[in-house]
């Protein structure tokens, strides 16, 4: 059972770290509930579909499909978090205000919302096929310690649900102004992360082979495998053994973000009667 | 207005650094060392291989189980999900002389094995 909640745990607890900060992203949002619960069953049902095509999946681009699949989806989460700053960058002010219920800042609110359940259905989807697998071949397994598994599975994903929930209410414990700057700034190191990440498995699938040295081992400070590791891996993309494509992928990802929120984050002026604060 | 430019373009910016990585991708450099590994009812079979320094390193993996297994090394940071009765590739980076650790993560306590680099 301590094995099945600490596996458990273990997958789920990255997912519910991103969770916990979407929540707090859109905690002013109207229907951001739906909105990231429908992530979240989405997430859960590709999670299904991919452990039950593991093996497809697998076979795919001699035998790199978990690994480009992996990056795919990693990069789809960094392009609908550095989206999301940017849209924030530009339209965060109408979201604090009352001009937010009117019926363009709905649709276009909901695009956001929209890119914001895409990254929590990504972050479920890739820890949840694993847990997927790993349940379904243990309940297969017909072995009478199924159901003392399946509990162990449910105290994982129990404390995974408390990882988000710590997460969302350690956010919105800072004060209003000071919470959009502190999320846009954990978000733009989430993306850079995940890129990070993405090149990592892209390395793996000798799809990108240029600077793949490793810069530097700090598995004896901090190894990326504690549970401090894993969440600074998770928040900031923190790795002990960074090759230097990582790095240059994770600078990259801070450096397009800082200048596309320049670039189309600036003066929301033209908007129509958005009333000075 | 112009953020519903924003997307596509970050969709093609991302786009082209795809294409761009899979292109130096397809140049491949160093030969690797390959090695056959087996898994089956909870064991690695051989339990412990080998590989030279400094060279990277492809381990087939054969998973003979009917239930799926994750081939997991943290000091190889390696994680790869293998499904029942299937085969899977995993390319390992070069590494220095040293002794690695891998388990299936589903079966940590009994299901090791070891890559030892000389």
């Amino acid at each position: 059972m301590i094995a099945a909640l600490i596996i458990v745990f273990r997958e789920v607890f990255e997912a519910g770290l991103i969770i916990g900060i979407v929540l707090a992203v859109t905690r002013t949002v109207k229907h951001r509930n739906q909105w990231i619960a429908g992530g979240v069953l989405a997430g859960v049902l590709a999670a299904c579909v991919v452990a039950a095509f593991a093996g497809v999946l697998s076979n795919l681009f001699a035998g790199m499909g978990q690994e480009v699949f992996n990056a795919a989806i990693l990069s789809l989460a960094v392009v609908m978090l550095t989206w999301h700053n940017v849209w924030m960058a530009r339209h965060g002010k109408e979201l604090a205000g009352e001009l937010w219920a009117a019926g363009k800042a709905v649709v276009e609110g909901s695009k956001s919302l929209l890119a914001l359940a895409i990254v929590v259905g990504v972050a479920v989807l890739r820890e949840g096929s694993e847990v997927v697998l790993f349940l379904y071949g243990v309940l297969a397994g017909g072995s009478d310690s199924g159901l003392s598994v399946a509990l162990g599975g449910l105290a994982g994903l129990i404390l995974g649900a408390l990882v988000c929930m710590l997460t969302y209410f350690g956010l919105v414990k800072i004060p209003t102004r000071a919470l959009f700057t502190t999320t846009t700034v954990l978000i733009a190191l989430l993306a850079a992360g995940m890129a990070a990440q993405a090149a990592a498995f892209l390395e793996k699938a000798n799809w990108l082979t240029a600077l793949d040295n490793v810069v530097w081992d700090s598995g004896w400070l901090l190894s990326d495998s504690s549970l401090l590791g894993k969440a600074l891996h998770t928040l900031i993309g923190y790795t002990d053994q960074p090759t230097a494509m990582q790095l240059v992928v994770y600078l990259a990802i801070l450096a397009v973000t800082f200048v596309l929120m320049r670039l189309y984050g600036a003066p929301a002026k033209t908007v129509t009667s958005a009333p000075a604060e | 207005m112009s953020f519903s430019r924003t997307l596509p373009r970050l969709t093609v910016f991302a786009a082209m650094a795809l294409v761009s990585i899979a292109a130096a991708g397809a140049a491949r450099a160093q030969s690797a060392t390959e090695i056959q590994l087996s898994y089956k009812d909870k064991k690695f079979d051989p339990a412990e291989i080998s590989a030279p320094a400094n060279t990277p390193i492809v381990i087939k993996l054969k998973n003979l189980d009917s239930k799926a297994m994750e081939f997991e090394s943290k000091t190889l940071k390696v994680e790869k999900v293998v499904a029942g009765s299937s085969d899977a590739t995993i390319n390992v980076r070069a590494q220095k002389a040293g002794r690695y650790e891998f388990f299936d993560e589903y079966n940590e306590k009994v299901a090791r094995g070891a890559l030892v680099v000389k």
